[in-house]
Formats: C-alpha cells, sequence, structure tokens
C-alpha cells in the first residue's frame, strides 16, 4: 500500500520531529537556566517547526526535492491509480483535486461546527456548551471556513483549471505547487488541536490584547495560520509565473479566458498581501513568545497596530476570495448563455481596478476602533469605490446573460446565484462602508449577515459551479443531473432564508461572537437555527451525488458542454501532460455564434478525427 | 470537436532560467511587504524616537554587509567566466562577511541599553532579528551552493543556484539599507 506507506511514514516523521522540536528547546532553555524548561509556548514553536519539516520530507519533498540542495539525486515515487493522491506527486490536475476533496471535508467539518452552534443560539439562555466553548467553536468555525475561502477555489479549480486553459502542460514550478498542497495537513492538525488547548476564544481576527493573554491554543493558531499564508503566497506565486510565462502560442492577454484572468489578479493580491497576516500574528507570537510589547499600551505598544496590519491583508483576502467566484461565474454564464462575454475588457479591467483599490480600504473596518477622525473619510470614500469595478462585473454577468440562450445545467444556476447573492451582499456593504450606519451595525449579525452573503454566496456558490462545471472533466464521469438542481434549490433557499433573516437580529444591536442575546430576539433566532439546519442538511445530497456518480456515474463525453476553452478539447480525464501537442491560439475563447471564429487548435493533429486539428469552432 | 490521439514524442520545451529568476523577483516583492510592514510599524509605533544605539558598530556592520554584497557579485560575474579562483575566493568571502555581520547583530543585542519589554526594544530587536534571520539563511543557502561549486557542479552555462543565491544576498542587502536609517540615523 503505497498511500498508507507515504501518508504513514511521513507523519511518523513529523511526531518524531515535533518531539525533537519540543526537548531540543526544553534542552535549550534548561542550559539557559529558566526554571520551567518544558513548559513554555516556545517549545510548541519549536516542536511545530521540526515537526513540519519532518512532515515534508516524509511525504516525500526530500526525495522529490531537498536531495538537490546536497548534491544528491532526486527520484520520484510511482503510485499507481488513487495512490497518487496520496503522495508528494507535482502533477496540477492531481493537486487541484487533493485540494478540492480536502477542503470539502473541511468545509463540511466547519459547517458542522456552525450547525451546533446554531443549536445553542436557537434561543436565549445557555443551554448545551459554556461561553468559552462557544468562542471556541466559533473561532474554529471562523478560521477553517477562511481557510475554505482561500484555498479551495485558487488551490482547487484554479490549479486543476489554469494550466489546461492557457494551453500549458504544468504549472511554471511543479514541486512547490506540490509543497504548497503538503503543508496544509499540519495546518489542519495545528487548529484541529487548539480545542484541547483551550480553544480559540479571539475568534479568527485573532485582536489584541485578548489574544496575547489568552489560551496557548492561540500559539498553534498563530503558527498554523503563518504556514497556512506561506502556502497561499506560494502558490499565487506560481500561478503569477505559470500565466505570465507558459501560455500557449497565440494566447494574447485578450484572449484570455475570464477566468484565468480572475486567477491572476487574485495571485497578486495573495502574493501581496498575505505577509500582513503573517506580521501581525508574528507579532502575536513575539509578545507572548519573548516577552516584547508590540500591543502592551503600558510599554509603549498599541493594540491598534495589530488592526492596521491584520486588516491590511484580510480586507484584501475577500477580494482573494471573491475574485475568482466572479471568475467562475463570468466563465460558466458565457458558456451556457451560449454568448460572446459581455463587456470583456471592462471586466478584466474590473478585476484590475479591484486589485488596484484593495490595498486602501482596510480601515473601514476600524471605525469604532478608536483611530483618528481624519482617516474615516477617506476610508468611507475608497471602499464605496469599490462598488464602481464590482458593478463592470455584474454589467458583464448580465450583459451576457441578456438575449442569451440559457441552458439552465446546474453550474449555470449557482453562477446565476452567485449574481444574485452577491448583489445583495453588496447593497448590505454600503451601509457597513458608511462610518453613520456603520458605528450602529458594527459587531452585530447585520455584519454576519453581511460577509455570508458575499463570501458564501459570492465565492462558495462559485465554488459549487466550478465544481459542477468540471467535475467531468476531473473525473471523466458525469453526475446525476436532477439531483445536482435538487442540491442547487434546496441550498439556494436555505441560505437566502438562514442569511436574510440574521441580518434583523443585527439591525435590533444583536452582538455577534456573543452565545447569548436578550429574549426579545428569540423567534428571529429560532427562524435562522432552523434555516440554517436546512442549508446544513442540503449538502448530504452534494455528498450523495459525488461519491456516487464518481464511482459509478456514466462515463462522461470530453465536451459536456459544447465549450470553447482548451481544457474542454482533450479527453476526461486528460492525458498527463496535458495535450498531446502544442495548442496554438487562433481567436477568443468566447464567440459563440460568430461565424468561422475558432479558439484553439493542434496543428499537427494526427488526421483521425473529423475536422481535425480545430477545437471549439463558433457554434 | 475532435479529441486527438495522444502522441509519445510531444514535450513541451520551458525556458527555466527565466520562470526561475521572474519567480524569485516575486518572493522578492512579497517580502518586501513583511519588511515594509515592520518599517511602517517602526513608525507608527513610536515616530522618530530611537533608543541609544552604538552608531560606530551599526556604521560597521553596514560596511561589512555592504561589502558582502561585492564579492557576492564578484563571485557570480566570476563563474560567469569560468573564472573557477576568483569565484571560490568571492564565495568564501561572502559567507565570512555574513558570518561576521551576524555575529556584529548579536554583538549588538548583548549590548543594548533597551529592554525587549518596551517599545523601541521590541521593534529593534524583531526588525534586526528578522533581517538576521534572512541572512543566516542566505549564509546556508551559500554554504550549499559553496559545496556543490567545489565539486564541480557550476560553469558559465548552468549556475543558476549561485545566481539565485547571490540574487537573495543583494535583496537582504537592500533591506538592511532601509533598516539601518531607520533604526541608527533617524532623529
Amino acid at each position: 500500500m503505497h498511500a498508507l506507506k507515504s501518508v504513514a511514514g511521513a507523519a511518523g516523521l513529523g511526531m518524531i520531529g515535533f518531539y525533537l522540536g519540543l526537548g531540543f528547546v526544553a534542552v535549550l532553555r534548561a542550559m539557559l537556566g529558566y526554571p520551567d524548561a518544558w513548559g513554555g509556548e516556545i517549545n510548541i514553536v519549536g516542536g511545530y517547526v521540526l515537526g513540519v519539516i519532518g512532515w515534508l520530507m516524509g511525504i516525500g519533498m526530500w526525495g522529490t526535492w531537498s536531495r538537490e540542495w546536497f548534491g544528491l539525486k532526486t527520484y520520484q515515487r510511482q503510485a499507481p491509480g488513487w495512490q497518487r493522491y496520496f503522495t508528494f506527486n507535482t502533477d496540477h490536475k492531481v493537486i487541484g483535486i487533493q485540494y478540492l476533496v480536502t477542503f470539502v471535508v473541511v468545509f463540511l467539518l466547519a459547517g458542522t461546527i456552525a450547525l451546533g452552534m446554531r443549536l445553542e443560539l436557537a434561543s436565549s439562555g445557555m443551554q448545551f456548551i459554556s461561553h468559552s466553548q462557544y468562542n471556541g467553536a466559533m473561532g474554529l468555525h471562523g478560521i477553517l471556513m477562511i481557510a475554505v475561502a482561500v484555498a479551495s477555489v485558487i488551490g482547487g479549480t484554479g490549479n486543476y483549471a489554469v494550466p489546461l486553459m492557457i494551453g500549458a502542460d504544468d504549472m511554471a514550478f511543479p514541486r512547490l505547487n506540490a509543497l504548497t498542497f503538503w503543508l496544509i495537513p499540519p495546518v489542519a492538525v495545528a487548529l484541529l488541536a487548539t480545542p484541547f488547548l483551550g480553544g480559540i476564544e479571539t475568534g479568527w481576527t485573532a485582536y489584541p490584547p485578548l489574544s496575547t493573554t489568552t489560551n496557548s491554543s492561540q500559539i498553534l493558531f498563530d503558527l498554523a495560520i503563518i504556514t497556512f499564508g506561506l502556502t497561499s503566497i506560494l502558490g499565487g506565486l506560481n500561478f503569477l509565473i505559470t500565466i505570465i510565462f507558459m501560455r500557449a502560442p497565440g494566447m494574447t492577454w485578450g484572449r484570455l479566458p475570464i477566468f484565468v484572468w480572475s486567477m491572476f489578479v487574485t495571485s497578486w493580491l495573495a502574493l501581496l498581501y498575505t505577509q500582513g497576516f503573517a506580521v501581525a500574528l508574528l507579532m502575536i507570537m513575539l509578545d507572548r513568545v519573548a516577552g516584547m510589547a508590540f500591543f502592551n499600551a503600558e510599554a509603549g505598544g498599541d493594540p491598534l497596530l495589530y488592526q492596521h496590519v491584520f486588516w491590511f491583508y484580510s480586507h484584501p483576502a475577500v477580494y482573494i476570495m471573491v475574485i475568482p467566484g466572479f471568475g467562475i461565474a463570468l466563465e460558466v454564464i458565457s458558456h451556457f448563455s451560449r454568448k460572446p462575454l459581455f463587456a470583456y475588457r471592462y471586466a478584466v479591467g474590473a478585476f484590475l481596478g479591484i486589485l488596484g483599490l484593495s490595498g486602501v480600504v482596510w480601515a473601514h473596518h476600524m471605525f469604532t476602533s478608536g483611530m483618528p477622525n481624519y482617516l474615516h473619510g477617506p476610508f468611507l470614500v475608497a471602499t464605496e469605490l469599490i462598488s464602481i469595478p464590482t458593478g463592470l462585473v455584474f454589467l458583464s454577468a448580465l450583459g451576457t446573460i441578456w438575449m442569451g440562450k440559457l441552458w439552465l445545467q446546474t453550474p449555470m444556476l449557482f453562477a446565476m446565484a452567485v449574481i444574485f447573492n452577491f448583489a445583495c451582499g453588496g447593497v448590505t456593504g454600503i451601509f457597513l462602508a458608511d462610518v453613520p450606519t456603520d458605528i450602529h451595525l458594527h459587531d452585530t449579525y447585520f455584519v454576519v449577515a453581511h460577509f455570508h452573503y458575499t463570501i458564501v454566496g459570492g465565492e462558495i456558490f462559485a465554488l459549487f459551479a466550478g465544481i459542477y462545471y468540471w467535475f467531468p472533466k476531473m473525473t471523466g464521469r458525469m453526475y446525476n443531473e436532477t439531483l445536482a438542481k435538487l442540491h442547487f434549490w434546496w441550498m439556494f433557499i436555505g441560505f437566502n432564508l438562514t442569511f436574510f433573516t440574521m441580518h434583523l437580529p443585527g439591525v435590533k444591536g444583536m452582538n455577534r461572537r456573543v452565545a447569548d442575546f436578550p429574549e426579545s430576539l428569540d423567534n428571529l433566532n429560532m427562524l435562522v437555527s432552523i434555516s440554517g439546519w436546512l442549508l446544513g442538511l442540503s449538502f448530504l445530497v452534494f455528498i450523495y451525488n459525488m461519491i456516487n456518480a464518481w464511482i459509478r456515474g456514466p462515463v462522461a463525453e470530453s465536451n459536456p458542454w459544447r465549450a470553447r476553452t482548451l481544457e474542454w478539447q482533450v479527453s476526461s480525464p486528460p492525458p498527463h501532460e496535458n495535450f498531446p501537442e502544442q495548442p496554438v491560439i487562433k481567436g477568443h475563447p468566447y464567440d459563440y455564434g460568430v461565424p468561422g471564429s475558432v479558439h484553439g487548435v493542434f496543428p499537427n493533429a494526427i488526421a483521425s478525427a473529423p475536422a481535425a486539428g480545430t477545437a471549439g469552432g463558433g457554434q | 470537436m475532435a479529441v486527438v490521439a495522444p502522441t509519445e514524442t510531444y514535450h513541451a520545451v520551458h525556458d527555466h532560467l527565466k520562470l526561475n529568476r521572474a519567480g524569485l523577483w516575486l518572493f522578492f516583492f512579497s517580502e518586501c511587504v513583511l519588511f515594509g510592514l515592520l518599517l511602517s510599524a517602526r513608525f507608527f509605533l513610536e515616530g522618530i524616537e530611537r533608543g541609544e544605539l552604538d552608531q560606530l558598530l551599526g556604521l560597521g556592520i553596514t560596511i561589512i554587509l555592504l561589502l558582502s554584497s561585492v564579492t557576492a557579485f564578484t563571485a557570480e560575474t566570476a563563474i560567469e567566466h569560468d573564472n573557477r579562483k576568483l569565484a571560490n575566493w568571492g564565495l568564501i568571502a561572502t559567507i565570512a562577511l555574513g558570518v561576521l555581520f551576524t555575529g556584529g547583530v548579536a554583538y549588538e543585542w548583548s549590548i543594548a541599553h533597551f529592554h525587549r519589554n518596551e517599545a523601541f526594544g521590541t521593534l529593534f530587536f524583531t526588525m534586526t532579528g528578522i533581517h538576521a534571520s534572512h541572512v543566516v539563511s542566505g549564509i546556508g543557502i551559500l554554504v550549499l551552493v559553496w559545496v556543490q561549486f567545489l565539486r564541480g557542479r557550476y560553469s558559465s552555462k548552468d549556475h543558476w543556484p549561485l545566481a539565485g543565491a547571490v540574487m537573495y544576498w543583494h535583496f537582504v542587502d537592500v533591506v538592511w539599507v532601509f533598516f539601518y536609517p531607520a533604526l541608527y540615523l533617524v532623529k
């Protein structure tokens, strides 16, 4: 069993590394004369670092990569069939599926935690868990879902589709790509271990001074998220180099599929801003472990510094999440409307505009935090300016649907839901960007409803659009359309019931991050809880459909959607290096109905098939 | 709509040197944000106030680090001209100057007039510490490269690891060019 050997061996090495690190720091501390050599959080830091290194080397980085640093010959373990998903495999298609499956599992897990929270919040008073347990559950739900939102679309569908869509044989740095995936399991282990150290009481934002004084789970949280940030940065770097340098001949920037454009922009965001989260958490770690005073106001520090550095990443992070969502939505809408993508250049310009503006809006999260008043106006204006590029994305989507020949298959339903949901999220965002209304709404369930509308409604719906859209390509099998439509309508209705209702207690001042609320809000919260469970149960249909289709679904055609982009012009699933020969791009990917247009051709194709060599002609 | 049968002969060819160089530059952009945020934190917390520092030592380690960039550059140009002897001395000198710089920072830490639990101390130790950790990792990379160099691995046509290590070294030096005035020279 290659798979078992690979993962168990790596986990063993990781454990050995962890204990070595603990002991190494303990010996150092004993030598330096500390009284409690074993007891410090710095031991956890040492253990984590060596543990991650041990895990990576064990999973195959040593053989595939690190031996080269010492001038040794590298080798790669070849595992057959499904077992290759458990090794340090450098094929972008394998890595994409690894990401997708992992993060769908994490999504379901974090969703289950949310259902537990809604159980507690179904009525006022404390029923099942303590305040501290509630905070831990909320922190874990938050950070796991943030991880899903950051990595599922980029790492999953992005990894799978981008090299195929631009006509490349793989990513620019395949080993780096495998590394970014295999850094995820230590992150997951560390985050799931936090309840044993007391739970993440700060929520995923980890504001000091609570985060510098709370229990030791904070240190695991910091380490895990710094590692996770590293995967995000390296992944972004890899996408950028791939998209800039590895496009097929003729694939000019003006002919790039819109999903690839969205990945290009989001990769810049991930590359540049993720360091902010790392710096913010590093400061917390230094305050905790080394007794420094970044956030200790007595000693000249300032907790506000954390909020600035943290939101400097975490606001652009919402665009990291949602721009690929827009990309998938526009991509799918064009193919399923059988029309050229309306205002393609404006949509690209919109992505670039969001990229430009995203770095100057972060302090709209801090209107009530006590920062100087003169900052309120500029950040209000900059934030509302973002609705202009976002509006262009909507223009493109609606213009494409307008007078189109809509084919309402599941991916199209999800893509249109993205447009609907994000419109709701965008409109509620205006109240939060405006200082006067924000001062009332800050830290209430209105905010919770707003960002679930943007991230779940905007990105997770797009993730499902992407999963259904590329499922036949990834697995070579077709899912059950009826079940998929059932999943869509169930999820869409459950989602809107839950989060539309959630605005109302928020307007009435119900605080987020608190396990209890006034009795007068009982009815509304009961409704939110019931709809939340309705939403949660819809995923059972999805799981059943996916597993069933993957194992015994009907074999899919290579191009079931009659789409023109390159990934649909090869077999399902595609061969190891993607294309039988170098594709050459002759035209725009979305020119449906334009007479005589072609997108990609294989100029030297073997003349065995009819219409040999052309791919994706105008239909 | 033809699905083309796979042929055994097709393999895409890439200019890996170009990809590697561009990738390293993107990594530097990302690191710039890390160092830039630390620099901003320094002015956010303390304005232009600063603690008492040994100016002569600061100037000394700065000169050492800048010199090491010159020797690193020498090593790279030497290997481009297949001048193995000069490249060898360039690498040795760079590593030695890097170690000297790290020692200088460690000595500065040991004689510091401020403590890490006050604002300037926090900033000073964090900024020099993060920078020094980059220097130390740079030394580690250079040592690995040097060992491969001694085994005859590089030539004028194929020396990307050496060139990449030298690029990284220059980048870490440039960071110090911004950190040194922000920590030692303001006010």
